[in-house]
């Protein structure tokens, strides 16, 4: 049996960079089906920026190739596969440590990762040198609060 | 990006006006790096206040840019973070080296 998700969507475009605000803005208008604040929307635009530069500076180092974007919406949380099928990370572990990075002439910071890692609640990254990169990540929506107090205030009066 | 240059002061001024990204970083980093060279100014300032988006790109985007200001004899400052700039130059400790300034020219 297939896991099953509330809503689902896929995205595959061209590896150029001028693609990246488009991805970033299809996944936030995904997103806001779970009424994300603005903070929260706006630490999902950054990660999925972050993953997407990756695919195309470091992955495709820039050739052309195609950048797959999986989405899905389960209860209040998102769930986001970002792959290519580029060259891969020889060692994971060092390419996610703050500040690592193999393009210091391109002015890369090398903090991609860790922003993923400390906008989203997760994030997992697959590798195989030769084939490509999968980064997972997901991040669960804070339901709305105040709607809810709003909603039993809306009760007492109507009860009255 | 709009520039501004203050003779009076050597000023610098750069308003970024677009969302950064390692697309649009390209471009923004050619005219910093002309107008920089071209006024030798004693200080440098980018301005956040009409940025609606930046990821790591505007990292290497300041740092180079305070690099070379540095290297013509001119400092860089930041002004009018907005919260998700501000987050992300947080994390990546370039606060400790470039200060953020009350900026209030038009």
């Amino acid at each position: 049996m297939k896991e099953q998700f509330d809503n689902e969507m896929k995205l595959e475009f061209i590896s150029k960079s001028s693609n990246e605000a488009f991805a970033r803005i299809s996944v936030a208008a995904f997103a806001s089906q779970l009424d994300p604040t603005i903070e929260e929307l706006s630490d999902i635009k950054t990660a999925v920026s972050e993953a997407v530069t990756n695919c195309i500076i470091h992955g495709y180092e820039n050739k052309q190739g195609i950048v797959k974007i999986i989405a899905r919406l389960k209860e209040n949380e998102i769930i986001i596969e970002i792959s290519d099928n580029g060259k891969g990370i020889e060692n994971v572990e060092i390419a996610k440590e703050p500040l690592y990075t193999t393009k210091p002439n391109l002015e890369r910071s090398g903090m991609g990762f860790t922003i993923m890692e400390n906008f989203m609640d997760s994030m997992e990254v697959e590798s195989i040198v030769g084939l490509g990169t999968k980064v997972t990540m997901s991040k669960i929506i804070s339901k709305p609060e105040e709607d809810e107090e709003i909603s039993q205030d809306f009760l007492m009066i109507t009860k009255d | 990006m709009e520039s501004k240059f203050y003779e009076k002061d050597k000023l610098l001024v750069f308003k970024i006006t677009e969302e950064i990204d390692d697309f649009s970083v390209q471009k923004i980093r050619r005219k910093a790096d002309y107008e920089i060279e071209r006024y030798m100014p004693k200080r440098v300032v980018f301005d956040f206040d009409n940025v609606t988006f930046m990821d790591s790109a505007g990292i290497g985007l300041i740092i180079g840019r305070y690099k070379f200001a540095n290297m013509l004899g001119g400092t860089l400052e930041v002004a009018n973070l907005t919260n998700n700039v501000k987050k992300i130059f947080e994390m990546s400790g370039i606060l400790k080296l470039i200060p953020i300034t009350e900026l209030a020219v038009s």
